[in-house]
């Protein structure tokens, strides 16, 4: 069953153009990575695929559906689909457990007593429970994003985005959460993961996808776009990526 | 070149320059704080001086700091205070409200909005261009003028009304730049996770802005507080206008600093009260995140 | 120690400042303007004016009938001062002529209420607008003798409830007004002692609008002013009655600054203008109507 898909998605910023027809499939349960450089335009995909920026050109079909049809009701699109950003965005001025039963609450209708036992138990897999009275600013960079992670997950999403999601977090803090995101992707979660960090896509993912100027250059399983590219121009992102030690 | 050397690394001689060091900063300090005592107190002599041995200063204390007149006049006037107060605690309930509905419309985004946009700009704009007085003599004495049935001819009602109207402009621009100045990812986390945008607004954008902008909201309470003195345009006796009567009685001002003199206690407390929210609220003021 | 603790210890002596001011006033006894009081001469060389050879005359704006009488030109409105019309401007005429200056030396300024009595040197040889002797007042200003006795009047709606009332007491339980700086306020409050909260104009324009929106009951003015505004300002209204004089009566005079040695040769021509039976004259002719209104007790 495909989850997500995207049909000739064309995406421009005033006269620049960021995606130049984008088609990429997501299966149930498929974990797929998006790798390129800086600008090729892996934030925006997420972004137009959460429909908080609108398309140019071309669909976008959630389990089967257009959602980027006329007249959708794009609250109820983005409750199906959890996004998590490279910034955390937490909201400063309530508590995590405030953070993550916010939604569930005031968009799923939960009761309090719902939306908080539901809160603890996803913030006690991650190891986060004993933090769930504190305030955003207390935490380490880790600690919120997985706390942001928590939060989407409250919803109970059907795909998960993530936008690359450690590159604001100091070294030492990244492993934490690339270990929540593992523990997603095994328990099935379907997720699209734009990412900076090759060896986690290497080994958590089930199909990489180059992107390269706004198309999807090259795609496959990971071991073959990391160890056999096709196209040179993988190769020399790859190349450069390993020079840089991330690989 | 040696020798001093060899002196400073005996460890007894290090230790007592360290001391006289450290004698010799509280030293300075110690100075400093007389030096700016001594000619603060200078000033202060030099300027008492000036002022008391000018040629008009008996006139100007007989008709401006005479104790008596000030005390006197000091019970009407407190009496009529109580009217102020009333009505600048019932005003700053409605601003608070109605100019939050007006920064709201005017942040509604999309041409379908456009004319609650256009409206909320139209407001703002006559309401901070007319002069309060004016609007103030138009509701006060015009409405009641038309004579139409169920309109109140309260004075203080309308006046009140004028200054709600008045004030909710200036205030929805307050607002607006709390608004404004919080982080579009916010609004971003907060669709994202479904929310929709009043939910948004009020869930997650408008605390944050509220909190931001509590000084300038301050400062037009404390602006509404010595406006409401212009209900005695109409007639009506508060703080002001009793102090207007009393000065006009006697030909001396001391009843308008009796008046001013409350006008000041209230501002005060209400400012380090403020202060005091404020620097509560500091923890949560920046916002959690990378970029934010 | 930093700049800032300098500042702050510099605002601290801020209210020092001001504490010894009002302190160091006691005992304080030098006298302001060194105009003498033992001038003899009255001639118009003689005179001390703001400006020599014109005799500067204030009032306020706009100036009312029966005070002031005839067509207003810029920037005077309702009635022009400089017509010579009206009680105040036939006396101030009066006066000047005394003083030995024609109708062309004489200037009118434009005064507000307000600022006949501020401090500092005043803008006007003196300043007619109704103004009541007090003895408070007479500290800070200096008062010519009277040249009229006011009594104060009610103006009220016709056929409303106060417009059958027949005594002082009766008026009581209604909303009264006067405007401010006028003795009807204090006689509203010393005489009348309403129970509701009276109101107090700064302008005539403010108390005739709120009498005419019934916003109040009644209007306390003096007698003369209350012709003007029933027979112009507020139609449908009458004048209830008048007031009894108190021993000795409500009087108005001239204000001169303190010490202005103007002052005497002002009342000179005052009582010549009593003696001669000039005074009387104008009152008949400017202020006869100001009789006819029943007395309340």
């Amino acid at each position: 069953m495909t989850a997500v898909r995207l049909e000739d998605v064309r995406k421009s910023f005033g006269a620049n153009e960021v995606l130049r027809g984008i088609d990429l499939a997501v299966d149930d349960h498929e974990v797929v990575c998006l790798i390129g450089a800086s600008g090729s335009g892996k934030s925006t995909l997420l972004r137009c695929l959460n429909l908080l920026e609108p398309l140019e050109a071309g669909r976008i079909l959630l389990g089967g559906e257009e959602i980027t049809r006329r007249g959708v009701d794009v609250n109820a699109v983005r409750r199906r689909i959890g996004i998590v950003f490279q910034a955390y965005n937490l909201f400063p001025h309530m508590s995590v457990l405030r953070n993550v039963t916010l939604a569930p609450r005031d968009v799923l209708g939960l009761s309090r007593a719902e939306a908080e036992e539901r809160a603890r138990e996803l913030l006690a897999r991650f190891g986060l429970e004993s933090r769930r009275d504190e305030y955003p600013d207390r935490l380490s960079g880790g600690q919120q994003q997985r706390v942001a992670i928590v939060r989407a997950l409250a919803m109970q999403p059907e795909l998960m985005l993530l936008d690359e999601v450690t590159s604001a977090l100091d070294p030492e803090l990244v492993a934490e959460v690339l270990s929540v995101i593992r523990e997603l992707a095994e328990g099935g979660m379907t997720m699209l993961i734009a990412t900076h960090e090759m060896s986690f896509a290497r080994d958590i993912a089930n199909r990489v996808c180059f992107l390269d100027a706004g198309l999807i250059l090259e795609e496959g399983p990971p071991e073959q776009i990391f160890t056999r590219p096709r196209e040179p121009r993988t190769q020399q992102f790859l190349e450069r990526i390993i020079a840089a030690g991330r690989l | 070149m040696a020798r001093e050397g060899d002196r400073r690394a005996d460890p007894e001689v290090a230790r007592r320059s360290r001391l006289l060091e450290g004698l010799r900063l509280e030293g300075e300090g110690a100075r400093g704080v007389a030096i700016a005592l001594l000619s603060s107190l200078v000033l202060a002599g030099i300027i008492v001086v000036a002022v008391t041995q000018s040629a008009g200063w008996p006139e100007v204390r007989r008709t401006f700091f005479d104790w008596g007149d000030i005390s006197s006049s000091f019970p009407d006037i407190a009496r009529a205070f109580v009217l102020n107060v009333k009505i600048f605690l019932v005003c700053e309930v409605f601003i608070l409200v109605l100019a939050l509905v007006i920064a709201v419309l005017r942040s509604l985004p999309g041409p379908v909005f456009f004319p609650l946009r256009a409206l909320a700009v139209i407001y703002t704009d006559l309401a901070r261009g007319v002069p309060t007085i004016l609007v103030i003599a138009l509701l006060g004495f015009g409405a009641p003028a038309l004579q139409l049935t169920g309109v109140p001819s309260s004075r203080v009602f309308w006046a009140g009304v004028g200054l709600i109207l008045i004030y909710s402009g200036y205030v929805a621009e307050v607002y607006r730049a709390g608004i404004e100045s919080v982080h579009p990812s916010q609004e971003a986390a907060a669709r994202s996770l479904g929310l929709s945008r009043l939910q948004a607004l009020r869930h997650v954008i408008l605390p944050q802005a509220i909190r931001r902008v509590i000084p300038p909201l301050l400062n037009d309470f404390i602006g509404l507080q010595k406006d409401t003195a212009l209900v005695g345009t109409l007639g009506v006796i508060e703080a002001f206008n009793q102090s207007q009567i009393d000065s006009n009685a006697t030909f001396t001002y001391g009843a308008y600093l009796a008046a001013a003199a409350l006008f000041v206690a209230i501002t005060i407390p209400l400012a380090r009260l403020t202060d005091w929210l404020i620097a509560r609220d500091r923890r949560r003021h920046q916002a959690g995140g990378g970029f934010a | 120690m930093s700049g800032q603790t300098r500042i702050s210890l510099a605002v601290a002596a801020l209210p020092v400042v001001l504490l010894a001011v009002v302190a160091a006033g006691c005992g304080s006894t030098k006298p302001s303007s060194s105009g003498s009081t033992t001038s003899a001469s009255c001639a118009k060389a003689d005179l001390n004016l703001l400006s020599a050879e014109k005799l500067t005359v204030g009032t306020d704006n706009p100036a009312y009938p029966p005070w002031f009488g005839g067509t207003p030109h810029k920037p005077w409105q309702v009635s022009d001062p400089r017509s010579g019309q009206g009680y105040e401007s036939a006396v101030a005429y009066a006066v000047a002529k005394q003083l030995g200056f024609s109708k062309g030396e004489v200037t009118w300024t434009h005064v507000p209420f307000n600022n006949s009595f501020a401090p500092g040197p005043k803008s006007f040889d003196f300043d007619i607008n109704q103004v009541s002797i007090a003895p408070a007042r007479a500290k800070i200003i200096a008062f010519s003798d009277p040249y009229y006795t006011i009594n104060q009047s009610i103006v009220v709606n016709k056929g409303t409830p106060i417009a059958s009332a027949t005594s002082k007491a009766a008026l009581k339980p209604y909303e009264l007004g006067a405007q401010l700086g006028t003795t009807s306020y204090q006689f509203i409050k010393d005489k009348i002692e309403p129970s509701k909260t009276p109101s107090v104009f700064p302008t005539n324009a403010g108390a005739v609008q709120a009498l005419k929106n019934k916003q109040i009951d009644g209007l306390v003015v003096d007698l003369p002013t209350a012709f003007y505004v029933t027979s112009v300002q507020v139609p449908n209204s009458k004048i209830l009655g008048q007031f009894p004089a108190e021993p000795g009566g409500e009087k108005v005079a001239m204000v001169f600054a303190k010490g202005n040695s103007l002052r005497t040769c002002v009342n000179k021509a005052l009582a010549t203008l009593k003696g001669n039976g000039t005074l009387k004259q104008l009152q008949q002719q400017w202020l006869a109507k100001a009789t006819g209104a029943p007395i309340l007790k």
